[in-house]
């Protein structure tokens, strides 16, 4: 009810203490096609699905190299993430030239945290919209961060984010336990079989879906389409039965975001046009 | 009342001779390993050969503290680049020779006015698999070349060079190449012999050659001990 007096700018609190801008930029997120990290000791996999936009056009890039050592997914307006990216990528590139070793992980997660926190306490700009999974090895091994638009940061052993990711989710939650000690074979298998729960029936294929893995020994890298195709074959990941919990609603709020109805979604900005029937309807397809 | 001169330089020779020699498939790249100031000798196995990309390496005579921030702007730099690059066309390619050496030339005339103390040669493959060599000076004007040499040994070896492979009056029909014609074994051994012999009369030039050598099969080091004195 009162949602609307208190929704106009990022700097105006609610009287329940929200700031709604920051959700609506929390649901951008929500809102771009899936991406999904997973994490052993010594390897991170980041998985994204594609989607084009339209079947004449190539599909958006979701998953950038920072730097060796450093990889990133991202969901919602990737607009927003490129520039983001670029800003990772420079922090890493001074950081060597400065210190001649690589930049922490760690480091950049706050970094890019501090640069959100400024879009949510600045009454002439908005918050970022998307939210970014972050790879990255140092010193004491694999990590994986999610960064939301909202300045937060969490580090996770397994994650996944964007539209449909609580089917994903479901499945990480069942098998994350085993991802520590996982071999790199097995992690990206893994991988794989979350971004297929993803699709909810949609055959998983190699044209649909990118993946990417760095490790101890090796260098962040995006495998490419005949490596994926073949890991799906050798898997049998292609979509056999559709998961049990396989409901046409799309993914409402998750347990660790403030969740706005549905509603809401459509007067967030720029989404892309799902199948799944939620809010956004004939929303331009802009981003992912 | 006589102009009051400067007495502190900001600049240091350190001496060291670099050669470079494109051959039709390949490239071969040396520098001596002696760093010296003055008439003493700072080390005997410093090397002023760096890798810039996947097929451009570099080697710099003068002033070795500027020739290391040169190093490390480059190295940024192309990152910079390159990052960009996969990100729009997406596949690993890094930065062609060609490419590197004009980044090279822009790089030090943005210091035109209090220079990089560096006489650069870059040697790699351009993008057809070919050897090219481009010799620059300290700001940054440059050329490709099928062979050149810098350093405080230039002076001996490049009139050498020129004898051995200076291609013969460009009146000649058919016109020939900037690269050269001889073998990548035959071209090794004569940047070995160019080193011997600068190494007796230079000074500056001697304790150990690293040559390294850039084909298309990758790429490899050689060493050779030079004299000590």
């Amino acid at each position: 009810m009162f949602r609307n007096q208190y929704d106009t700018d990022v700097t105006t609190w609610s009287p329940a203490g929200r700031l709604f801008q920051v959700e609506y930029a929390m649901e951008a997120v929500k809102q771009g096609s899936a991406a999904i990290g997973l994490r052993s000791k010594t390897h991170v996999v980041l998985a994204c699905v594609n989607k084009a936009s339209s079947e004449l056009s190539s599909h958006q890039k979701k998953i950038f190299k920072v730097d060796d050592h450093i990889g990133v997914a991202i969901a919602g307006l990737t607009a927003d993430g490129r520039v983001l990216s670029r800003y990772m990528r420079n922090e890493c590139i001074n950081y060597s030239y400065t210190y001649e070793s690589p930049l922490p992980v760690g480091r950049l997660v706050v970094q890019l945290a501090d640069k959100a926190q400024v879009c949510t306490q600045r009454s002439w700009k908005r918050p970022y919209g998307v939210g970014l999974l972050i790879g990255g090895l140092d010193e004491s091994g694999a990590h994986l961060y999610y960064n939301c638009p909202s300045g937060n940061y969490f580090e996770y052993q397994a994650f996944a984010i964007g539209s449909r990711s609580q089917a994903a989710k479901t499945y990480l939650e069942r098998k994350f336990e085993t991802f520590v000690d996982s071999s790199r074979e097995n992690l990206i298998k893994d991988a794989l079989f979350a971004l297929r729960e993803t699709l909810q029936g949609e055959k998983l294929t190699s044209s649909n879906c990118t993946i990417a893995v760095l490790g101890i020994g090796e260098a962040f890298s995006t495998l490419d389409q005949e490596t994926v195709q073949r890991l799906i074959n050798e898997f049998e990941v292609v979509g056999e039965d559709p998961p049990a919990e396989a409901s046409a609603a799309p993914d409402q709020s998750d347990g660790a975001e403030p969740g706005p109805a549905a509603a809401a979604a459509a007067a967030a900005a720029d989404d892309d046009d799902q199948e799944t029937p939620a809010a956004d309807q004939g929303a331009a397809p802009m981003d992912i | 009342m006589t102009k009051q001169q400067a007495n502190w330089s900001p600049y240091d020779n350190n001496g060291g001779t670099c050669v470079a020699i494109a051959g039709a498939d390949y490239c071969v790249i040396a520098a001596d390993t002696r760093m010296s100031t003055g008439y003493s000798i700072l080390s005997r196995d410093y090397s002023k050969i760096f890798q810039l990309a996947d097929k451009s390496l570099m080697a710099s005579s003068g002033f070795q503290a500027d020739v290391r921030a040169l190093q490390k702007v480059l190295a940024a730099r192309h990152l910079v680049s390159y990052l960009s690059f996969i990100y729009q066309h997406q596949h690993n390619k890094q930065m062609s020779c060609p490419a590197m050496a004009q980044l090279l030339s822009n790089t030090l005339y943005y210091k035109r006015f209090f220079p990089y103390y560096a006489f650069n040669v870059l040697g790699g493959l351009d993008s057809e698999g070919k050897g090219c060599v481009f010799t620059y000076d300290a700001v940054g004007s440059y050329e490709r070349v099928g062979y050149s040499s810098q350093g405080s040994g230039a002076t001996l070896i490049t009139p050498f060079l020129d004898n051995q492979l200076k291609s013969p009056s460009p009146l000649l029909l058919p016109a020939k190449d900037a690269v050269t014609p001889l073998s990548e074994s035959e071209a090794i051994d004569l940047v070995k012999t160019c080193f011997a012999s600068a190494s007796e009369r230079d000074i500056y030039t001697g304790d150990k050659l690293e040559i390294v050598i850039l084909n298309a099969s990758g790429i490899r080091r050689e060493y050779l001990e030079l004299r000590k004195d």
